[in-house]
C-alpha cells in the first residue's frame, strides 16, 4: 500500500518535456547567459544555466536525469570559459541531483519553495567551485576572498538568481507535459 | 526492475555441469553455492538502493578524472592559458554552437544602434560640431607643444641607440560575446585566423592595453582580459622605471604582485607595458597606479592594484595587433618629418615677429644686467653683458662718475659736482 502511495505520488509530480525542448531552452539560456553580460556587464552575477538545471531536475524527479542534466549543461558552460572542462560540470551535476533528490520530498510548485531552493542550489554552486579550482585546481587567486568580500557578493548572486528564477520558471512550466 | 545491475545471476539446473553439484570444486561453482546466491540478491539490492548516489559517484569521479587529465600540465601552463588539442578541439565545438547566435545578436544590435545614430540622435549635432571645432583648435596648439617634445625624445632616442617597437598593422574586431561568467573574463571577438590573427597577438584599444588572443578560430577568436587571474603582461612604471608583472586576481581587479615595498612607488603613477612578454608592445599606456598595499599572504611583496585605462567591462571594439617593427611606420615617419617642418617653420615665425615687434627684451635685459655689473660680478660671461648708452648730461650719479670704493678715505669731501660736470665735458 506505502509502495503503491509513493508510486502514486512520484507519478503525480513527474513530468516530461519535448525533446526539442529539453535542448533548446537551456541552449537558449546558455546563449543568453553569454550574450547579455556584453550589452549589461553586471548581468553576469546570475547563472541563468543553473536555474535551467535545477527546473529540469525538479520537474522530472529523476536524480540521475538531474544529474546528467547538471553534467551536460555545466560542461557546455566550461566550454566558454578559459577553465578546464568539468569546473561547472561538476557543480552543476551535485546541484541537479540535489534538486531532483529534494523535488521528491517537498512541493516544488509552491513559489516559496522553489526560491528557497535555487538560493541553496546557487550558493551550493559557487562553494563547489570554489572547493574545486583552489583545492583541486591550485588556483592562488582567491587567497584574498575574505577582504573582498566572497561571501556577501555570493549571496548578493544566490539572491539575483532567486529574482531572476521565479519568473523564469513560471514561463518554463508551459512546457511540462504529462505523459 | 533491477535492469543491468545484477551481477550473479543464479544458473538453470541443467547448466550445472555433467557432475550437478558433486565433485571437486563443486563449492565453489555459482550454481551450486547458495552463499553465491545470497551475495548476488544482496549486491542486487545494494546497487538497486544506491543507484542514484552511485551514478552521481560515477558522474563526478569521471569529470574529477577529466580535470586531472586537463592539468597535467606544468605550473605555469596550469592556470589554463593553453588547452591541449583534444580540449581545443571540444571548446571549438562549443563556440561553433554559441557563435551564430553571438553574431546575429551583435548585427541586430549594431543595426539598431545605427539607425539610432543616424536618424534619431541627430538632434544636437550643430552644437556638438561647435564643441569639436572648438577641441580641434585647442589640439592643434597642444600638438605644436607636443612635436617640440617628440622631437627632442626621437633625438635622445637616437643617441642612445633605443630600440622601440612601434605597431605597425592593427586588425579591429567586435566583441560580440563573453564567457557568460563572472569567474572568467574572455570575450569572444568577430575575426579570427582567417583574418590574420593568431593566439598570444596583444589587443588594445585607444585608451589603453586590455588583453591578449587566447584561442582563435577560423572566423572568431578568444580575447583573454588583463583582468582574468589567468592573464599576465610585462609593464614598467612610468616614472621610476621600476618593472613588474601584471595579473589579474578573482575578483576582477588588476595588481602588480611581484614588488617589495618601495617608497617612491606613489599612487597616480602611469603604468606602461615593458615589452619584456613578448607579446605586449613596448611603452603602450595599461593604467595607473590605485593603491598600494601589503601583500597579506606573500610578504615582504606588496598588492599594486592598477586601475586600467581601457573599462574593461564595457568593450564594443578592440584592436588587434598584428604587427610591429622598430622604428616608425611609414605613415608616422611622415607625419612626424610633416610635424618637424610645422615646429621649424613656427619657430622662424615667432622669430621673425621678434624681430618687428619693439626691443622690450633688450632694455629688460639691460635693466635686470646693470645691478650685476654694479657688484662687479666677473663670474657672468662678458658677451652677455649688455652695453650702457652713454649719458648726454653726466652727473655724480652717473656711471663711472665715482672713484672705486677702495680708493676712499673715510671722511674725505665728496667730489663737487662742477668738477663732476667739467670731467664730463672733457
Amino acid at each position: 500500500m506505502a509502495e503503491h502511495s509513493y508510486t502514486s505520488r512520484r507519478e503525480l509530480d513527474q513530468y516530461y518535456f519535448h525533446p526539442l525542448v529539453t535542448v533548446l531552452v537551456p541552449l537558449a539560456l546558455i546563449v543568453l547567459q553569454a550574450i547579455l553580460p556584453r550589452l549589461f556587464p553586471r548581468v553576469a552575477i546570475f547563472d541563468l544555466p543553473l536555474i535551467a538545471v535545477i527546473f529540469f531536475s525538479v520537474a522530472r524527479r529523476s536524480p540521475i536525469a538531474g544529474a546528467l542534466t547538471g553534467m551536460g549543461i555545466g560542461l557546455f558552460q566550461d566550454g566558454l570559459t578559459n577553465h578546464p572542462f568539468g569546473v561547472f560540470g561538476i557543480a552543476k551535476s551535485i546541484v541537479g541531483y540535489l534538486a531532483a533528490s529534494i523535488g521528491f520530498a517537498i512541493d516544488m510548485d509552491n513559489l516559496m519553495n522553489r526560491a528557497a531552493l535555487t538560493f541553496v542550489a546557487s550558493l551550493l554552486q559557487s562553494v563547489m567551485q570554489l572547493l574545486i579550482e583552489r583545492l583541486m585546481l591550485g588556483d592562488k587567486s582567491w587567497r584574498v576572498l575574505p577582504l573582498q568580500g566572497w561571501p556577501l557578493h555570493e549571496l548578493l548572486r544566490a539572491a539575483v538568481s532567486v529574482a531572476v528564477a521565479i519568473p523564469l520558471f513560471l514561463l518554463l512550466d508551459r512546457f511540462k507535459q504529462r505523459d | 526492475m533491477h535492469n543491468g545491475l545484477r551481477v550473479f545471476m543464479p544458473l538453470p539446473a541443467n547448466a550445472r555441469g555433467p557432475l550437478g553439484c558433486f565433485g571437486e570444486g563443486a563449492f565453489f561453482r555459482r550454481s551450486c553455492n547458495p552463499y553465491f546466491t545470497v551475495a548476488s540478491f544482496t549486491l542486487d539490492s545494494f546497487f538497486s538502493r544506491f543507484r542514484n548516489s552511485l551514478t552521481l559517484i560515477a558522474i563526478v569521479l569521471v569529470q574529477v578524472l577529466a580535470l586531472a587529465v586537463q592539468v597535467q600540465r606544468p605550473a605555469e601552463d596550469a592556470a589554463g592559458v593553453e588547452d591541449g588539442r583534444k580540449v581545443t578541439l571540444l571548446r571549438r565545438w562549443v563556440l561553433a554552437v554559441v557563435t551564430p547566435f553571438e553574431r546575429v545578436s551583435h548585427g541586430t544590435g549594431t543595426g539598431v544602434r545605427s539607425a539610432w545614430s543616424s536618424y534619431i540622435a541627430l538632434r544636437h549635432t550643430h552644437e556638438e560640431n561647435k564643441a569639436l571645432e572648438q577641441e580641434i583648435a585647442r589640439l592643434r596648439t597642444e600638438e605644436a607643444e607636443f612635436a617640440e617634445d617628440a622631437r627632442e625624445g626621437r633625438r635622445l632616442a637616437a643617441l642612445l641607440q633605443f630600440k622601440q617597437h612601434y605597431i605597425s598593422s592593427t586588425v579591429v574586431a567586435a566583441v560580440i560575446g563573453t564567457s557568460g561568467s563572472d569567474r572568467a573574463r574572455i570575450l569572444t571577438l568577430d575575426k579570427g585566423a582567417a583574418d590574420g590573427l593568431k593566439p598570444d597577438m596583444a589587443v588594445m584599444t585607444p585608451d589603453g592595453v586590455v588583453g591578449k588572443l587566447r584561442d582563435v578560430q577560423s572566423h572568431t577568436s578568444e580575447l583573454l582580459l588583463l583582468n582574468d587571474p589567468t592573464s599576465g603582461a610585462g609593464v614598467i612604471l612610468a616614472a621610476t622605471r621600476i618593472r613588474g608583472i601584471l595579473r589579474g586576481t578573482a575578483a576582477g581587479q588588476v595588481e602588480i604582485n611581484n614588488l617589495t615595498a618601495d617608497s617612491r612607488i606613489k599612487p597616480g603613477e602611469q603604468v606602461l607595458t615593458s615589452g619584456g612578454d613578448g607579446v605586449f608592445p613596448r611603452g603602450l599606456p595599461v593604467g595607473v597606479i590605485e593603491s598600494i598595499a601589503p601583500d597579506p599572504v606573500h610578504q615582504p611583496f606588496t598588492a599594486i592594484r592598477i586601475k586600467p585605462y581601457a573599462n574593461l567591462s564595457r568593450l564594443e571594439e578592440v584592436l588587434v595587433v598584428t604587427g610591429s617593427q622598430e622604428g616608425l611606420p611609414p605613415a608616422a615617419a611622415a607625419d612626424a618629418t610633416l610635424a618637424d617642418a610645422m615646429a621649424e617653420a613656427n619657430k622662424r615665425a615667432a622669430d621673425m615677429v621678434a624681430e618687428r615687434l619693439p626691443s622690450l627684451h633688450e632694455d629688460k635685459d639691460a635693466t635686470v644686467a646693470q645691478p650685476a655689473q654694479d657688484q662687479g660680478n666677473a663670474a657672468a660671461p662678458p658677451a652677455a653683458l649688455p652695453r650702457p648708452r652713454p649719458v648726454l648730461h653726466p652727473d655724480r650719479y652717473s656711471p663711472d662718475s665715482s672713484p672705486p670704493a677702495g680708493e676712499m678715505q673715510p671722511g674725505a669731501p665728496a667730489p663737487s659736482q662742477d668738477s663732476d660736470s667739467k670731467a664730463g665735458d672733457h
